[in-house]
């Protein structure tokens, strides 16, 4: 099995949403980028078990995907009190605290 | 059909970690059980008490497991988890630092009998509902469980012996400290940007460190720190995945010890926090993240240091220099303890610098992983009482953190300015204060390592660090007061407490250094 298609699109997945990251403006859409590249770092990890032949890439991806479930939690939380206070979720916004 | 082996824990041995995190969700049953007017002294005094135990256990586990008579330590948990001499010291100093932490989160009386979180954290700022929550004096008690879930995060990230555990309690640590800073009682806009700024650079600084656990897993075949060990020594393929994988885990850890260029998020967070949290995460993050740093690139890295060198002789020096840089152009008393708290971790990773092969070492010899674990001591304390000095200082707007309110307090509370400036000469690495051990100790360990060009930067920049220290002092005790001057609020015995013991552990280090820095060196040996 050809093993680098897997890993470049994994590589292109994690690099869109860093780029997303940090050209967006939305905190809920930079939010989803980092899931984004957390998924890319799922797929990574799957493929790597694959090649190793052993099963701890998958089970690390399980984990993975219950943290980014409890970050959801916290971040959406978080997200939500400031656009409730501030009526925008934008990050260019949120600009009290500088220098 | 396939017999199913139950999976070997050693319970003894991880008792502290239990105690912790079994405290944390009796704290949330607390919560959803005990009535409202109960609950802050059943909270408190559950985290206070757990915190203790765990202490009181973790000092049993370190003679059972005969730290002191030359054994290594143990491998427990089907290899997940590395109970030796660095983990136990930074179980027993995060778990007193925590409990100065609890101290301070349980302060009730400088918000005149309320704690000094939000009231209703759901309430928006300046509406009728805050009003309302704060003429019922509601409080969130719900700050001590979630102190819990970040200690035993904290306990969990320098343990972990592979890197998937490494990753959960990454995230156990930082998760409740997304949130406990966007708590703030008062100046709540501060305290909710600060949560979220903290909280999409964390995730973007953890989503870095997930692929570079895939690339590390993809070129050693395995999860556990001994078989990476033993993959970086074998094997001489697969370099590219070895070196993006480093590479992007040092991005996750470097962030949470707030090494230039990835400090960005930390002037903003601490001061946006409420400050009893500021102190809190200030410390207890610091000595976790980096006992994580040390076991990472000591115990899995190690034979790839030449690799990992040279990047972080340029980290270390860059974050010198934006940390003392930085602090002299503030204003803020926050924002200056946040850089230099940033020049801290640059004078750390000066001593982390220090690696030696084993056979190197001479016998009295200042090690590494020794003179680091010094500094995070008094590094700890020191933090934790300037931060706890930073509540009582204030006016009708709650803390008075703009230094140009600082000017006078000398007049106003010479006892209080003093212990102060004692604390920011302290930090500064004056003589006859614990700073000036520690960074002795990691500036022999890394100039005996021959990092010499970098101790001679962190020299130079100590003395400017010197500078916006003595700065301060200037400020509060040769200054004419502005207006009506500051006002020193008499905290409960609970503050006076945090204070009293973090300047009395940093007199004493400074004082009489020896046996501490002696019996460190006893322990500080990772098990491999």
């Amino acid at each position: 099995m050809p093993v680098t298609p897997f890993i470049v699109l994994s590589a292109l997945l994690f690099s869109i949403g860093a780029v997303g990251v940090l050209v967006r403006r939305n905190a809920i859409v930079i939010f989803m980028c980092v899931e984004l590249m957390l998924n890319a770092s799922n797929l990574a990890l799957v493929t790597f078990a694959r090649v190793n032949g052993n099963l701890d890439g998958q089970i690390a991806a399980f984990f993975v995907m219950v943290v980014a479930a409890a970050e959801v939690v916290v971040g959406l939380a978080i997200i939500m009190t400031i656009f409730r206070t501030r009526r925008s979720a934008s990050v260019d916004d949120a600009s009290l605290l500088k220098y | 059909m396939t017999t199913f082996n139950a999976p070997h824990l050693e319970y003894a041995t991880l008792l502290p970690l239990l105690i912790v995190l079994g405290g944390a969700v009796v704290g949330v049953l607390v919560e959803a059980f005990v009535p409202r007017e109960r609950r802050y002294v059943v909270q408190s005094a559950l985290a206070g008490v757990v915190v203790l135990a765990a202490g009181v256990d973790t000092a049993v586990v370190t003679r059972n497991l005969g730290l002191f008579h030359d054994k290594p330590g143990k491998v427990v948990a089907e290899g997940a988890i590395a109970v030796d001499g660095p983990t136990l010291f930074i179980w027993g100093l995060v778990l007193a630092l925590s409990f100065l932490g609890v101290l301070m989160f349980a302060e009730r009386k400088l918000e005149s009998g309320v704690l000094s979180f939000a009231g209703q954290a759901a309430a928006l700022p300046g509406t009728e509902a805050e009003r309302q929550a704060s003429t019922r004096g509601l409080e969130h008690t719900e700050v001590f469980p979630l102190l819990l879930f970040a200690v035993s995060g904290m306990m969990l990230f320098p343990a972990a012996n592979d890197l998937l555990t490494l990753f959960v309690a990454l995230e156990v640590l930082s998760l409740p400290l997304y949130l406990l800073c966007g708590l703030a009682r008062r100046r709540r806009l501060l305290s909710q940007e600060a949560a979220m700024k903290y909280f999409l650079l964390g995730a973007f600084s953890s989503a870095f460190f997930v692929y570079g656990i895939a690339l590390v897993y993809g070129y050693a075949g395995s999860m556990g720190f001994a078989q990476i060990a033993n993959a970086v020594a074998g094997r001489t393929d697969g370099h590219v995945l070895l070196l993006g994988g480093m590479g992007l885990m040092a991005v996750g850890l470097l962030f949470k010890v707030s090494a230039a260029p990835f400090h960005a998020w930390t002037p903003d967070v601490y001061q946006g926090a409420p400050t009893a949290v500021t102190g809190f995460m200030a410390a207890g993050t610091k000595v976790a993240a980096f006992g994580a740093l040390l076991r990472l690139f000591y115990v899995a890295f190690g034979g790839a240091r030449w690799d990992w060198e040279p990047l972080f002789w340029a980290i270390a020096i860059l974050t010198m220099v934006v940390g003392s840089v930085l602090a002299l152009a503030q204003t803020d008393m926050k924002r200056l303890l946040a850089y230099s708290s940033i020049a801290h971790a640059g004078f750390m990773l000066t001593g982390f610098l220090g690696a030696r092969s084993l056979g190197v070492v001479k016998a009295g010899d200042i090690s590494a992983v020794q003179a680091i674990l010094f500094y995070l001591l008094t590094y700890g304390f020191m933090t934790m009482a300037a931060f706890a000095i930073v509540t009582v200082v204030r006016d009708a707007g709650g803390e008075a953190t703009g230094m140009a309110r600082w000017a006078g307090l000398g007049k106003e509370s010479p006892l209080l300015a003093g212990v102060f400036a004692f604390l920011l000469l302290a930090m500064a690495g004056i003589p006859l204060t614990s700073g000036f051990t520690g960074k002795w100790a990691v500036f022999a360990a890394a100039v005996s390592a021959g990092a010499w060009p970098v101790v001679l930067v962190a020299v130079l920049l100590s003395a400017v660090t010197a500078f916006f220290y003595v700065r301060v002092i200037v400020v509060m005790f040769f200054s004419e007061p502005v207006g009506e001057g500051p006002s020193v609020a008499v905290p409960s015995v609970l503050t006076m407490l945090v204070i009293a013991v973090g300047t009395a552990v940093t007199l004493v280090l400074g004082v009489v250094p020896g046996p501490v820095l002696d019996r460190l060196g006893d322990v500080a040996q990772f098990i491999r």
